[in-house]
This record gives structure tokens, C-alpha cells and sequence, in this order.
């Protein structure tokens, strides 16, 4: 009975957490299709979603151009928000991103090297998506062959260093490059946008992002275990070896997917992670879920102002570092005490 | 229930760290393992929980290999309590305990109300079911061992293993901890733990067992192992005994 009221009162702190995320979110969806060179009223807006009939500008404004932005907003800020909050209970270290293991990196030199060959986005996208992938399965390959006592440790380091050579990849890529197209184009994709989503974006986004994600969400108990010491973990009947490639292949899915639709979009997955656990606890079972919706609210809130601040479009993940360091490190002064 | 290591020889793939070690455990038993620094007491610990491969040996969970069964079934019969340590994240203590029960669900299943009730249990034992929610980076170094040992208990393994329970404890929680592990065999558990203080052992233990370069050089009833002759052996410094009227004994060192 009295563990019942424990679990109960608990689960109840959580709720106004949960609250605050869900507000961000829903904030974002109404600014993001509101707020712009056309405005749409927030009248509009319901009748178009629910169906009723509206001018064919608005719906257009609603359906097509706008559309399809928001949603890919909303995957690639809850994709980057869950990876980050999975990396950093994995190598149990609040200061890390989802591209700890070379994601970012890899996905940059697969999409310059797309550019650089002048092939087409779709395909620039897959390189991008696959070079994520091969990073990371490179740094797990190379970390796994090196004998440790610390395999978390020669994970990161493995990643420091595989990330450090992509690097110089990308910049010899760009010293290669032509200066009058490839290199301007490289450049933007590199600092991240969301301008360009159109509808055939959505699906190859989506079903990573999903797949990945869905697998974060079913094993989020265990990692709270994963989050103890390698030995603990083991001697509390977690298979660790197994369980560890699980939540890196499934984070890299979503953040490679996020990268090759969006570039590079930095502390969205480090910003979001912290501020989720100052909502609604370290328990990764909330956490999970609450730095979803909160990434996609985040997200969205930060893809309009890149829209809408300037007269011209401000690259995503320019605006992500201004907002997101400052964010940061008030976080780290304010709040530090829930999660030190 | 017993759990055996038959023959053992203890150490990681680059060096060997100790040889034909038998050693055994059984349900309502204490037993003390002593040996002075780098005498292979946490690496035999480390054996036993099956987190590193015997060299040679076998190690048996009521006969039955412990390398053939899984993390799971393992962590059913045997928990693991850690030195106390500051965890990254600031988990309610109520969360640090349900892991715990880890072991009793699948991979994708979260605490069951069962599960919160085996948890709550445990923290009510010792005496600390008003910290649940706190945070347990917030808590103090004796309340943190007792929720490892809650967390152990609501394991509900037919053995604990402790590793040094009284390292970083003051003198007051050293005694609260080991009245704890003596109740732990009294419930049934059979409990294994390390300590540099043979007093503890005396205390509470009903085994020694003595580790020196990798080498068992004593086991038996506490009474009968720990003397002064065998101590100085051990730590190969002088001991002096001491014991008061009523017979109760205490070894100082120097």
C-alpha cells in the first residue's frame, strides 16, 4: 500500500514536467505554422487541421510550405533530444552529445563528398546518412578490438580521435572543392538548415527516426542499470556487451537520419537532455519521453526564429549554439544541483 | 545452497593474480575475506560474481557451473554490493533500489507495483523507507550503503556479496552495517565480504578466510583463524590482542 502512495506521489511530481514540455511543443506547432512572411491565424490553422475548408493560400501556407518544415522540426528535434539523453546515460557523463561517436562527423564527410561529386540531394542525404553509420560502427569496431578494463572510456576516445580524422576529411574535401558552388554549398549544409524540407524528405527521416526511437523508449528502464557502473550493471542481470550495441545502433540511426535531412545542428542533444531532467528527474523511464517532446518543441521554437529573425533565413545550427550556450550555461549555474 | 569455487585460479587475460584457491559459502553463513593490499581479494570477489572468467577452475552454484548461466540468473542468486561511490545522475533512492529488481523483469519491462512493494520492504529493513525520494547523491555515506544493501536485498538472491561495506563509513554506520549483515545471514542470505579490519570479521563472521599473494593461507571459525600469529603472517606487521573479562576479543595493530 505504502509503496503504491510512494510510486503514486512520484509519478505525480513528474506531471507538472511533463506539463511544461508538452506546452513547449504544442508553442512551437502554433508559432512554426503561424508566424511568417504570410500569417495564419491560429482560427485558420484549426479549421485547415481539422479539416474544414479555408482560402487555398492558407492551406497551401499550412500544407505545403510550412508542413512539412514543422514536421521534420519536430523528428529531428525529438531524434537529436533522445540520442543525446541515451549518450549520456551510456557513458554516464552529462556532457555529452549525440555525436560522441563520430555520427556528426561521418554524416559531414559522406554529404561533402556527395556535393563534391555534384550528385543529386537525395543522394547527398544517403551519404550523409550512411557515412554516420560507418563512423560510429568504426569507432565501435576499433574500441572493441583495444583491451580495457574501460571499454566506455576507449569508446569516447576511440570517438575524440575517428571524429578528430573526419574532420580533416571534410577540410581536405573542401580545399578540393570548387570555391564558386560546392564549397558555398558545403558550407550551408555544414551549419545546418531545415529551409529546404520538402515532403519526399519526411518518409526517409521518419523511419529511422522511429525505428530508432521506439527501441530507445522499450529498453528505458534498463537504462537507468546502464547508467551504474559496467560491473554493477552486470551483477544486476544486464547482459552489457549486447545491450550497449543496441542503444548505440539505435541512437546513431536517429541522430544519422537527423543529420543527413538537417546538417549539422550541434547542442540541441546536450541542451535538451539537461533540461528535461531538471523537469521531470533523472529516471530515464520519464526522461526518455519528457526530452522527446521537449527536443521537438525545442526545435521548432529555434527553426522559426531561424525563419522569421532576419531577412534572411539564420542557419539552424548558428542559432542553436547562440541560444543553446548561453541556455547552457544558466542551466549549469541554476539547476546544476538535480543532476550533479 | 552453496556457492563454490573449486580450484580457482584468479586474474585478468595480461597477469595471474592468484592459484588454487578453493573456496565455499554457504545460505545462513558469514564469511570474511582477508589479505592485505594486492593480495587478490577483489579480484577473487570479482571471480565469485562471475564478472571475470576464472583462468582455471570452476566456480558452482549448487554444483551447477555459474559460466552457464546468464547475467539474469545469475544476478537471481547472487548480489553485488559495491563500495559506495557518487553516482552521475541524482536518482531518487526509491529508483536506485528498484534496480535492483532488474534481474525479475524482461528486457523491456518497467517496475510492476510488486516490485515497488519488494522495494519499499527493503528500504523499511533498514530502517530508511522516509528517504525514498530523496535524491541519493543528497544522502549521507551510511545512508548510501544501506541503500546498496536495500538494493541487494530486494534482489532477493540467495546470496550478498559485499565489497569492503565499511571503507568509508564512520565508526557508528561500520557497527550498524556490520549488525546488518549478520541479520542478512540470519534471513537466510549467505553473505561474503572483504575488509582490512580483522575486527570486523570477528564481529561479524563466522568464517576467515585468509588471502596472501594470491594464496589462501587460512579458513576457518573466526575463533579458531584470527590469532596473532596468524594476522602477523598475513599483514607481516606486528599485532597485539587484547581481550576483556567477559572474553571478547579485539586485535590492534602495531
Amino acid at each position: 500500500m505504502r509503496a503504491r502512495e510512494t510510486a503514486g506521489a512520484m509519478a505525480r511530481s513528474a506531471l507538472p514536467g511533463f506539463g511544461i514540455a508538452l506546452a513547449v511543443l504544442i508553442a512551437g506547432l502554433l508559432l512554426a505554422f503561424s508566424v511568417g512572411r504570410y500569417p495564419v491565424s491560429v482560427g485558420d490553422l484549426l479549421a485547415a487541421l481539422t479539416g474544414q475548408t479555408v482560402p487555398q493560400a492558407v492551406e497551401s501556407v499550412i500544407f505545403q510550405v510550412r508542413g512539412p518544415r514543422v514536421l521534420a522540426a519536430v523528428l529531428v528535434g525529438g531524434a537529436l533530444a533522445v540520442a543525446g539523453t541515451a549518450f549520456q546515460g551510456l557513458f554516464r557523463n552529462p556532457l555529452v552529445s549525440p555525436d560522441i561517436l563520430g555520427a556528426s562527423s561521418g554524416a559531414a564527410l559522406g554529404a561533402v563528398i556527395g556535393i563534391f561529386l555534384s550528385l543529386g540531394i537525395v543522394v547527398i542525404q544517403l551519404f550523409a546518412f550512411i557515412g554516420g553509420l560507418v563512423a560510429v560502427a568504426a569507432v565501435y569496431a576499433i574500441g572493441s578490438m583495444v583491451r580495457s578494463r574501460d571499454p566506455i572510456l576507449v569508446l569516447v576516445l576511440t570517438g575524440v580521435v575517428v571524429g578528430s580524422l573526419l574532420g580533416a576529411g571534410v577540410g581536405l574535401v573542401k580545399y578540393l572543392a570548387d570555391p564558386y558552388n560546392q564549397l558555398p554549398a558545403m558550407t550551408f549544409w555544414l551549419l545546418g538548415s531545415l529551409a529546404a524540407t520538402t515532403p519526399g524528405d519526411l518518409w526517409p527521416l521518419f523511419g529511422p527516426v522511429a525505428i530508432g526511437a521506439l527501441v530507445l523508449l522499450a529498453l528505458r528502464w534498463r537504462m537507468n542499470v546502464m547508467s551504474l557502473p559496467e560491473e554493477e550493471a552486470r551483477t544486476l542481470g544486464v547482459a552489457t556487451g549486447p545491450l550497449r550495441i543496441a542503444i548505440v545502433a539505435a541512437a546513431t540511426l536517429v541522430t544519422s537520419a537527423s543529420v543527413a535531412t538537417a546538417g549539422i545542428i550541434g547542442w540541441v542533444g546536450l541542451v535538451v537532455p539537461h533540461l528535461a531532467r531538471s523537469l521531470v528527474g533523472p529516471d530515464f523511464a520519464r526522461l526518455l519521453p519528457a526530452s522527446a517532446i521537449l527536443g521537438a518543441g525545442y526545435l521548432l521554437l529555434i527553426d522559426t526564429l531561424a525563419r522569421t529573425g532576419a531577412q534572411v533565413e539564420i542557419p539552424l545550427g548558428i542559432l542553436t549554439a547562440v541560444v543553446g550556450t548561453p541556455f547552457f550555461i544558466w542551466l549549469l549555474t541554476s539547476v546544476s544541483k538535480t543532476w550533479s | 545452497m552453496t556457492l563454490e569455487g573449486h580450484d580457482l585460479t584468479i586474474g585478468y587475460s595480461d597477469r595471474t593474480v592468484g592459484a588454487g584457491i578453493n573456496v565455499s559459502l554457504k545460505t545462513g553463513e558469514v564469511l570474511a575475506l582477508l589479505g592485505p593490499n594486492g593480495s587478490g581479494k577483489t579480484t577473487l570477489l570479482k571471480t565469485l560474481l562471475g564478472l571475470l572468467p576464472p583462468k582455471a577452475g570452476d566456480i558452482r552454484l549448487d554444483g551447477i557451473s555459474l559460466a552457464t548461466r546468464s547475467a539474469r540468473e545469475r544476478a537471481q542468486a547472487i548480489a553485488y554490493v559495491p563500495q559506495t561511490h557518487i553516482a552521475t545522475f541524482a536518482f531518487a533512492v526509491e529508483t536506485v533500489v528498484l534496480m535492483g529488481r532488474t534481474a525479475h523483469g524482461n528486457l523491456f519491462s518497467r517496475p510492476t507495483a510488486h516490485d515497488h512493494a519488494v522495494a519499499q520492504a527493503a528500504l523499511e529493513r533498514f530502517g530508511i523507507g522516509a528517504l525514498a525520494g530523496r535524491p541519493y547523491t543528497m544522502i549521507s555515506g551510511g545512508e548510501r550503503q544501506l541503500v546498496l544493501l536495500a538494493r541487494a536485498l530486494a534482489q532477493e538472491p540467495q546470496f550478498v556479496v559485499l565489497d569492503e561495506p565499511t571503507a568509508s563509513l564512520d565508526f557508528g554506520n561500520q557497527g550498524k552495517v556490520m549488525n546488518e549483515i549478520r541479520q542478512l545471514a540470519r534471513s537466510g542470505h549467505g553473505v561474503l565480504f572483504t575488509t582490512h579490519d580483522p575486527n570486523h570479521a570477528l564481529r561479524a563472521a563466522d568464517r576467515a578466510c585468509l588471502l596472501r599473494n594470491g594464496e589462501k593461507c587460512g579458513d576457518g571459525p573466526v575463533q579458531d583463524v584470527l590469532n596473532s600469529a596468524m594476522l602477523e603472517t598475513l599483514y607481516g606487521a606486528p599485532v597485539t590482542r587484547v581481550t576483556d573479562a567477559s572474553g571478547t576479543t579485539a586485535f590492534l595493530p602495531g
